[in-house]
């Protein structure tokens, strides 16, 4: 039988239990912006995408996001059909994804460089991933902004050889997410 | 002992718990259960002489250009069919990403064609999977030859034209794979009644096979029904090889039809395939993107 002495000692860690769990706040998007830009000797590619889900767990610092491929809009329709059905394959590689940390992540009030390091998958392709970038937040809100390069290369993205000369060999990728408590 | 015990397992479950938190598992729940859309189930609008369900997306203006040589077995003489060519030059323009509009003007016979091409039903993966995209193509084509002076009966407008009404039903089945089906009527308002009724029925199958990113090879076939035995006509058959180079697809085919018209190679094939009354040919189009995105 437990006495009234250890009842409140369970009482109490299982309190302590839940806390940790609550400090462990986790944020959801509220709004996200994925934008992805190619200079190429013919013509720039650019593209957005506002459909990206995302996870940022304050207390740990992880973050986590899925991009749906075919959800990247571009200036021309052909680009998107080009982009969907040769270089990413999106019915066979619909998501691309990204699980990590923000490095050297502290909670404060107000701006914050942060480095994301973490896996980051495209085109059925895993990478290690390093991105610079910066975290604010005010309130309740966290905003999170990276910058970063991909190899297309590197993720298996080849080139049809007709084409090489309208798409380069590196895009640049930015992602703003902005955050609320979920 | 006990009681520092039970704490200790607590707390260590709890940081255990932490630590198992798997973000993107926690991510496939919130996301909404999505609806995907199947693209480019063709690359082209045309699959070799007809229609594919292809319709241009919203802003987009097509011009193709397409073009069969005679009969590769004309022989040397005509340079198995190189020394002559029927031509049909055509835009398409995409007034929504459903609804498409567009005219032609076809060497073989004179004549000038303008269709309407509506897209009803979009194949689609996820939750509420639609197995098929279904596109509704309707024409009308007016015949210019023979002239009037040289006519065997007094001809009018009226009988000059006909209709073509199509349903293409395709279905994607892989990215390599994609099949399409074209129940089809062709009404001609004037027709030798000895030969041909002026309701015609045909049904048209055709696919493709994708054989690297950019190129695919095609094939079609248009089956008609009720033929007179007096019908001089062949059903018409084609292949082709599809090329894709950014806003280009180049198609190169070879077929028994020289027209490019749905009434005149769907009723009026003259080639036998099987005897080598062979046409070679291409389709160019070119894409502009006429109102940008967004």
């Amino acid at each position: 039988m437990i006495s009234m002495k250890n009842f409140k000692l369970l009482f109490v860690s299982s309190l302590l239990c839940f806390s940790l769990g609550a400090a462990a706040q986790k944020f959801t998007l509220e709004k996200s912006i994925v934008k992805f830009y190619s200079a190429a000797t013919i013509e720039n590619i650019e593209a957005t995408n506002t459909k990206a889900v995302s996870i940022f767990n304050a207390a740990t610092a992880e973050v986590a996001f899925v991009i749906p491929i075919k959800e990247f809009e571009f200036e021309k329709q052909l680009m998107k059909e080009h982009f969907n059905e040769k270089y990413l394959e999106s019915e066979k590689y619909p998501k691309a994804t990204f699980q990590g940390k923000f490095s050297d992540f502290v909670i404060k009030e107000g701006e914050q460089r942060a480095v994301a390091q973490g896996k980051l998958t495209i085109h059925g392709v895993t990478k290690e991933i390093e991105a610079p970038g910066t975290i604010s937040m005010t309130g309740n809100i966290v905003t999170a902004q990276a910058k970063f390069k991909i190899k297309l290369e590197d993720y298996k993205i080849k080139i049809p050889q007709l084409l090489w000369q309208n798409i380069a060999e590196e895009v640049e990728v930015t992602v703003e997410f902005i955050y609320k408590p979920q | 002992m006990k009681i520092s015990l039970i704490f200790s397992i607590l707390l260590v479950g709890c940081m255990f718990a932490k630590a198992q938190d798997d973000l993107l598992g926690d991510l496939e729940k919130l996301e909404p259960p999505s609806k995907q859309l199947t693209t480019s189930t063709f690359k082209g609008t045309r699959l070799v002489n007809g229609q594919s369900v292809e319709a241009k997306h919203k802003g987009e203006l097509e011009f193709i250009f397409a073009h069969r040589f005679g009969r590769i077995n004309d022989g040397i003489y005509e340079l198995f069919g190189l020394d002559q060519a029927y031509v049909r030059i055509g835009l398409e323009y995409g007034i929504t990403d459903k609804l498409g509009i567009g005219i032609g003007r076809n060497s073989v016979d004179k004549t000038m064609d303008g269709f309407l091409r509506y897209k009803v039903l979009q194949q689609s993966s996820g939750s509420k999977a639609m197995p098929f995209t279904i596109t509704a193509f309707g024409n009308m084509a007016i015949r210019n030859s023979p002239r009037k002076e040289d006519a065997t009966f007094d001809i009018t407008l009226v009988d000059r034209i006909s209709y073509t009404g199509q349903l293409l039903i395709a279905r994607k089945f892989s990215p390599k794979l994609s099949l399409q089906l074209m129940p089809t009527i062709v009404h001609k308002n004037t027709v030798d009644q000895t030969i041909e009724n002026n309701d015609q029925f045909a049904l048209g199958a055709g696919g493709r096979i994708k054989v690297s990113k950019s190129v695919a090879l095609t094939s079609e076939y248009y089956y008609r029904f009720d033929v007179p035995d007096t019908n001089p006509y062949y059903n018409s058959l084609g292949f082709g090889v599809d090329i894709e180079t950014g806003g280009h697809v180049f198609q190169l085919v070879i077929s028994n039809t020289r027209g490019l018209t749905e009434r005149a190679f769907i009723t009026e094939t003259t080639g036998d395939f099987f005897a080598g009354d062979l046409h070679l040919g291409f389709n160019v189009t070119r894409t502009f993107q006429i109102k940008k995105n967004k």
